[in-house]
Formats: structure tokens, C-alpha cells, sequence
């Protein structure tokens, strides 16, 4: 059982005042009191980028790997030890830039690991480069003349690719945020949430207002996350952001469906005297 | 059946009586035709490699015939399909010819032709008088768990051209294939395969590779015990996935270990530096091919050493082992799986393609060392530091999972629970507690092994699957009276300079032998030791060295050092 004061580390969050990391950091704590989880089987995973500050501010077994590759970190340990929650804190470059092909990979997988991007729109410890869903036209110190590709639709992909769990929240809204994290967590397979997110430092076109101004709740329009088609249509519209689960269903989750025994976790196997004697006798 | 098959039958076969045997094989980058060769040497005592001439040669076409006339000898066998293959167009200067109607003879067992490489095996064993009942018993094994019916018409093939090559050509071959007695049972395995075995008793439980020829056969095997021996095979997207999901998996406390060639090494490489600064255990495996870029990706070369050694940014300690023969490769994969633990820093095994693909014959593997994890903690108390400043750079270890263990595993630097820091006296704490390891490794390195006379006018160095070739060589030069001995490096980096040191500082005369244009373990030993090489030997065609060319090579330095005495 922890509470959220002891999810803190003694370290003082380093973001910008504003930030929309703030928001998602605290909803996450929130959700994992609220899930009654103990610190030593969570795992948080982060990527490189502000957001990746986190794995020094949550109390729990956290690991800061490389831009791009935090996902299938977080899959190595899940295949090693199912029996840890492990949640991937990760940003819109390291997911959809560098790390694209570990995205898609991920969710064919349906790895059960908690995917939770920082979707900014903007690359902001690097001071503030056009990221992969940064707009169209928006200019900035890598696109002095506006973006010219179209920005990645992460949630239109993830449907795409079979997502079984596949949301978007805001920073901005804790209450919501909260809830998608802790169904994610609950998801057995890969739970995919967008969270939109203002950078009050760089990114002066998606600030908290604009998300505001561009978004709604699928809830208030009945969405029902067991319509793929549906679900569909509304990931593509980039007008009007759907914020809560686009789509959820059931299917094995990769550790499940290994060929070796999981019966229990594989770091509990006992690896003394292995007897490999029938593996040589193949060799004959 | 495809020639690679026949061939591993052919070496079964043998290794059954209780021959021993290497094969070479060669092959291009196709998956159909193209010039194939599966060589094979078997005798009673031990082979360590493949020689120049050709006792039988079965050509499948003409081609082969024209390619390997002048390995012939006067006493060698041909054998052939007389139908379709005419050795006089080749120019064939030597041996006997052997013709066998192999297609009509696999026609009579299954109405096809496809069996034409089993009429061809039969008649070989045909020639040389071998137990065809043995050969009986490999077919069956090799096909085990196919239709019953393919079974009997291997059978039946194989049963057409050993009678068929027994009446015509009884008595003609020189060399008979008879069991030994007394032989103890004995596998024939590729280095790849030992070191699928090696890490398995090593306590292996997570693997991940992306396919890259040479190294994919180590993913073939791993991914076929996944239920025999409880583990997890990751046919991953990519060689950085590969590279995270495995350091993924050795943080979470499994034993993980990755394997690629060249251009997937240098993929991993950000990944291998990461796994430096978190401490992370992970053993990758570097299975050389020809380079740069593609290179000759189905050929041998030992080009990436220096690659191997150097990829990774930053400074940290890693360890690289080079294995020269099947048994090394087993033990040394074990032995990494424990070094990866017991010093929290990535292991690389670096083998080749030649080490890797060709088979070689040996007694049950037995384990020289058990698994040992070094300061693996499952219960700790509440002031734990996973990076806890120690005298031998190593901290104890804790796991996800063990209450009060809690860590940051940082690729930032970090303080000793792993949270970041930039803090000058934190930076040089942190960075020189790791590097302390490798004084810690370098004092627990086995010595450097020597093999000959501890006195010898000639010494020989080298690394990886020379091996074989030299200790070839190495027993000719014995028999002729010449004094040789041989300096194996397997413990590459960090190296045993003082043991390396003592033996080229007591050499006569140094000879390097190395399959890469440039010298690079030349260059790595001057570093090292300082010591420079008078004579050196060095390949770079893809090709493997023949102990031939060692021999050659070893003589004329001994001839000219007597005549310049």
C-alpha cells in the first residue's frame, strides 16, 4: 500500500513552471495509490526527453534508457518478471520519431505494458524542434519555413495496428487522466495513451487553451470503445480531439502466449544445474 | 534434401563409428543455386579443420568438376551422374571416375529425382565400405517426425547407390569408413549451436535477435527449446530493439544475452554503452562475416575486432572473449553469462562466420563452472544503494520485485541510488567506481594459454577460429621435429597483458596469423604490450585459413632464421 507522499523521491520536479509534465506526473501517482499498488512491482520506464526527468521523482523501479527505446525496455522486463506493472513514460519524438518501429512492434505484440506518451508537438529539451506531430506549417528552429510533412495520427495508427487499448487524455485534466491510467494499468496488453500536453516554454500554438478549444470528451458523444470502425473515424479527425478510450478489447497479451512455462515469472526459475544433456544428445 | 543436409548426415554418419570430423561449408548469399561445397574431413584422431585435396568429391554438375579438379589426386574418387555431367569437358586431370546414374537410381525410390543427394551420399558410403546400417539409422533420426513414407524412400535411395557404387566400383577406393572401436559418443555441432548449449547450462532465460547470417542459426536453435528449457526467443523488430529488450530483461534479473553480425552490432551500439553506465548484465554475440558494409555476407573474416572492442561511446568497462573452437565457445559462453553478473558490465562473445557455421565433432560438453551471480541481492535492508560506492567498483545488485531496492537505472550519470546528478564530486565518484571493475576483472583473467612447447624457435598468436588451423599445422611442424608453439587469446579485452607480455617476451621469433587485411589484434597486442611482430599471415577473402598455409608460412621463417643464424 503507498500513498502519495511516498511516491516522492526527496527530488523536486526540474520542469518549467506551466509544463504540462506536472499534470501527468501527479495523475499518475494518483492512479497508482488509487490501484493500491506497492512501490517494488511498479517499474516505470522513461524515454529522453524532459518527461524522462520522471524516473527520479516516483518512487518505484524506474529506468531511464535512451531516446527512442524505452518500449522494448519495458518489454524485456515484462518477459523477464510478469509479475511487475510496468508503465513506459515516453514523449512524442522518442515514440514517434526515433522510436516509431518499437510503437507498431508493441502493439502487434500486445505487450502488457502501460504506454504513456507526452504528446507536446514539439521537441523541448532539445529548445524546441518540430517533433512528428508537430503541424503542418508549424514553424520552428529545425522547420524555419513550416513543417512540411503531415504530422503522425499516433491514435489512427494504433487502431490500425490492432491497439487493444488505445486513449487520449489531457494534461490538464487529472480527473480523466487519472482514470485513463489506471484502465491502461488494469489492461491486460499494450495500453496506448496520448496525452495532449502544453510546452509553456517553446510551443506557443498548443497551449492549454488550444487543446481546450480543440477537444472533446467521447463520453459526452457515447463513443463505445468496442467500435473499431468508429473508433477509426474519429482518430482520423485532427480537427476535433476525442479525449478517453478510443478502443479496448481482449486479446492474449504476449507474455501469455510465450511457448516456455509461465506459470510463474521467469526470474523466479531456478537456473542452477540446468540438465542440457537431452539438447546434446540432438547434436549425435 | 539440400546439400547441407547430406553433408550434416555425411558427418554424422562418420562421427556414429566414432570418427571424428570438421566440415567447411561454403555457400553465396542465395537461397537456391549458386556454388555450394560442403567439405568434409573425418578421421580417427581429431580434425580441427578442413585441408587442401579431395579424397571423394561428388559433383552434382559439371561446374563442381571444373572448380575443384586440381584438389584431386590420383587416388581420388568422382562421383557423378554419367547422364549429365562429362568430367573430359572439364579439363580433369586426376582421379578416378566414378559414374552413377544418381537421378535414375532416385527415380526408382520415389518416382522423382529429388533424391539424388541421398543416392549420391549412399554410393559414397558405398565406396568406402560404411555400415550401411548405421546410415540407416541417421536417415531415420535426421527425418524424424516426417511422413513414415520418406523415411523408407531415403531409405530405398540411399540403399540404390550404395549397391549400385559397391558393384561397380568395389575395392576401388582407397580409404574405408570403419567404425572405431571403443569411441566414446560424440556430437557434431557448429560453434553457433555450442553456444546456444553454453548459454542454456549458462541459466539462460531471455534471447532476442533480429536474423543475420552468420548468427542466425544460434536464433534457430534457442527458439526450438524454448520449451525444453524455459526460455523466452524474441524474433524482435530490429537489432536496437533486440539490444533494449535484452538489457530490459537483465535488469529485471533474468539471464539475457542477444547475438548479431556487424551491421546489427552497430545498431546495438548505443544500447551496449548504455548498459555500461546502468550496469546492466547482458552478453551479446558478435558473429563475424566478410565486411564493410555488406561485404561477402555468407564468408569469414575476423574484421570487426576492433569495432567489437570500441563500440559504445564513452568510457566503461566491457569485456570481450573470443572463442577458437566449439568447446571454447560452450565454456566461455557460460563463463560470460557469469562475468556479465559478477561484474555488472555487457560481454561480448565474438566469433566468425567460419567458427560459427562449420561442424566439428566433440564429447559431451562438461561444465567447468557453475552459475554464479555474483552480488545479486533478492532481500536487502531499507538503506540500500544499488550504486553504492565500493572498493571493487561492483555494488550490489537488487531487482524489481525486492522491497526497499528501489533504483533509478540511469543512463544519466547518477548517484548511488541512481538518481541523477551532474555534481562534480558525484560525476568522478560514480565514474571511477566503474571503471575500478576493470581492474577487478583484469585480476581474475585466466592466463593467457600457450599450446606446444613452452621452448620453440617459432611463436605462433592469434584469435577466434584460427585455432583450428594452427594446431593442424602446429602437429605437422611437431612431427617434422620443429619446435612451435601457439598463443590463443581468448580474453581480448580487458587482456592479460603480463601473461601476453611473458610469452612474446620469451618468443624467438613471433609469427601473427589473423583472417582481416589490417592487423587489427597485431595492432591491439602493440598497444597492449608493446611488442611488434616480425612475420605475419593474414587473409582477408572471405576464406578460412588451411593449416597448409600456416605450415608453409611457419617453415619459411624457420628455413630463413637458420640460414641467417
Amino acid at each position: 500500500m503507498i500513498d502519495k507522499a511516498a511516491l516522492d523521491t526527496g527530488f523536486k520536479p526540474n520542469w518549467c513552471p506551466g509544463c504540462g509534465n506536472f499534470g501527468i506526473w501527479l495523475a499518475l501517482k494518483q492512479a497508482l495509490v488509487e490501484l493500491d499498488l506497492t512501490h517494488e512491482e511498479v517499474v516505470v520506464v522513461c524515454g529522453i526527453g524532459c518527461h524522462g526527468h520522471m524516473c527520479n521523482f516516483v518512487k518505484a523501479y524506474t529506468f531511464e534508457g535512451l531516446h527512442g527505446r524505452p518500449i522494448p525496455v519495458a518489454e524485456g522486463i515484462k518477459l523477464a518478471n510478469n509479475g511487475l506493472k510496468v508503465i513506459v513514460v515516453a514523449g512524442d519524438g522518442d515514440t514517434f520519431g526515433e522510436g516509431m518501429n518499437h510503437f507498431l512492434s508493441g502493439i502487434r505484440g500486445n505487450h502488457d505494458v502501460t504506454l504513456l506518451v507526452h504528446d507536446n508537438r514539439i521537441y523541448a529539451l532539445t529548445t524546441g524542434q518540430a517533433s512528428p506531430t508537430s503541424q503542418k506549417g508549424y514553424k520552428s528552429k529545425s522547420t524555419p519555413t513550416g513543417v512540411i510533412e503531415v504530422p503522425v495520427n499516433p491514435l489512427a495508427l494504433a487502431v490500425a495496428q490492432g491497439g487493444s487499448f488505445v486513449a487520449r487524455g489531457f494534461s490538464a485534466d487529472p480527473k480523466q487522466l487519472v482514470a485513463l491510467i489506471k484502465a491502461g494499468i488494469r489492461h491486460r496488453g499494450f495500453s496506448f495513451i496520448d496525452v495532449m500536453q502544453n510546452c509553456a516554454t517553446f510551443n506557443k500554438l498548443n497551449t492549454v487553451t488550444w487543446f481546450k478549444e480543440h477537444s472533446y470528451k467521447l463520453e459526452d458523444e457515447k463513443h463505445d470503445p468496442s467500435d473499431r470502425m468508429r473508433a477509426m473515424e474519429r482518430a482520423l479527425d485532427s480537427e476535433r480531439l476525442g479525449t478517453g478510450i478510443f478502443y479496448q478489447d481482449k486479446r492474449e497479451a504476449y507474455d501469455e502466449d510465450v511457448p516456455a512455462e509461465h506459470g510463474k515469472p521467469f526470474v523466479d526459475h531456478d537456473i542452477e544445474n540446468v540438465n542440457i544433456t537431452e539438447s546434446m544428445e540432438q547434436f549425435t | 534434401m539440400g546439400i547441407m543436409q547430406a553433408g550434416l548426415m555425411f558427418s554424422k554418419c562418420c562421427t556414429r563409428i566414432g570418427l571424428q570430423i570438421f566440415d567447411y561449408i561454403e555457400y553465396p548469399s542465395l537461397i537456391r543455386g549458386g556454388h555450394n561445397t560442403y567439405q568434409i574431413r573425418a578421421e580417427e584422431q581429431e580434425v580441427r579443420s578442413q585441408i587442401y585435396g579431395v579424397d571423394v568429391l561428388i559433383a552434382l554438375d559439371e561446374a563442381t568438376i571444373d572448380i575443384h579438379k586440381d584438389e584431386l589426386n590420383d587416388d581420388s574418387l568422382i562421383i557423378y551422374d554419367g547422364k549429365t555431367v562429362d568430367p573430359a569437358r572439364t579439363g580433369m586431370h586426376s582421379g578416378k571416375r566414378c559414374p552413377v546414374p544418381l537421378k535414375e537410381l532416385a527415380a526408382k525410390a520415389d518416382g522423382s529425382e529429388l533424391m539424388q543427394n541421398t543416392v549420391a551420399l549412399g554410393a559414397a558410403f558405398g565406396l568406402m565400405d560404411y555400415p550401411f546400417a548405421v546410415f540407416e539409422g541417421v536417415i531415420t533420426d535426421t527425418f524424424k517426425g516426417k511422413k513414415a513414407a520418406i523415411i523408407k524412400e531415403n531409405i530405398k535411395a540411399a540403399r540404390e547407390g550404395y549397391v549400385y557404387a559397391q558393384e561397380h566400383y568395389g575395392g576401388d577406393c582407397c580409404h574405408r569408413l570403419s567404425p572405431v572401436e571403443g569411441a566414446p559418443k560424440r556430437m557434431v555441432l557448429t560453434g553457433n549451436e555450442a553456444i546456444a548449449l553454453g548459454a542454456v547450462k549458462g541459466g539462460l532465460k531471455f534471447y532476442a535477435a533480429y536474423p543475420m547470417t552468420p548468427s542466425s542459426s544460434i536464433l534457430h536453435t534457442l527458439a526450438l527449446w524454448q520449451e525444453r528449457h524455459d526460455i523466452v526467443v524474441k524474433h524482435a523488430e530490429d537489432e536496437i530493439s533486440v539490444a533494449n529488450m535484452t538489457v530490459g530483461a537483465g535488469f529485471a534479473g533474468v539471464r539475457a544475452m542477444c547475438a548479431t553480425s556487424g551491421g546489427g552490432y552497430a545498431l546495438m551500439g548505443e544500447t551496449i554503452s548504455l548498459a555500461g553506465m546502468t550496469e546492466t548484465p547482458v552478453v551479446f554475440v558478435e558473429v563475424q562475416r566478410g565486411g564493410p558494409g555488406t561485404g561477402v555476407p555468407t564468408f569469414t573474416e575476423q574484421a570487426y575486432l576492433r569495432f567489437v572492442m570500441h563500440a559504445g561511446h564513452g568510457d566503461f568497462p566491457k569485456i570481450v572473449l573470443a572463442p577458437g573452437d566449439v568447446e571454447d565457445a560452450f565454456h566461455l559462453t557460460m563463463d560470460a553469462l557469469n562475468m556479465a553478473e559478477r561484474y555488472q558490465t555487457p560481454v561480448v562473445i565474438i566469433s566468425d562466420k567460419y567458427l560459427g557455421e562449420s561442424h566439428k565433432s566433440a564429447p559431451f560438453f562438461e561444465a567447468r563452472t557453475g552459475v554464479e551471480r555474483g552480488k545479486l541481492c533478492r532481500h536487502v535492508e531499507p538503506d540500500f544503494q544499488r550504486y553504492a560506492l565500493t572498493d571493487d567498483g561492483v555494488s550490489p545488485r537488487s531487482i524489481p520485485g525486492v522491497k526497499d531496492g528501489l533504483f533509478v537505472a540511469n543512463s544519466d550519470e547518477h548517484d548511488g541510488l541512481g538518481f541523477s546528478t551532474e555534481e562534480i564530486g558525484q560525476r568522478n565518484a560514480m565514474h571511477e567506481k566503474r571503471m575500478r571493475k576493470l581492474d577487478l576483472i583484469r585480476a581474475e583473467l585466466p592466463a593467457p594459454v600457450l599450446h606446444g612447447p613452452e621452448e620453440a624457435d617459432l611463436t605462433i598468436v592469434s584469435w577466434g577460429s584460427t585455432k583450428g588451423p594452427i594446431l593442424e599445422a602446429m602437429n605437422w611442424l611437431a612431427k617434422e621435429g620443429q619446435a612451435v608453439n601457439f598463443l590463443q587469446l581468448t580474453h581480448v579485452q580487458p587482456m592479460h597483458v603480463e601473461g601476453v607480455s611473458a610469452i612474446l617476451g620469451k618468443a624467438k621469433r613471433l609469427l601473427m596469423v589473423e583472417t582481416n587485411i589490417s592487423g587489427q589484434m597485431q595492432g591491439v597486442i602493440r598497444e597492449q604490450t608493446g611488442h611488434t611482430f616480425d612475420d605475419w599471415l593474414r587473409r582477408y577473402d572471405g576464406r578460412p585459413f588451411y593449416p597448409e598455409q600456416v605450415y608453409e608460412k611457419a617453415k619459411s621463417i624457420l628455413e630463413q632464421r637458420r640460414q641467417t643464424r
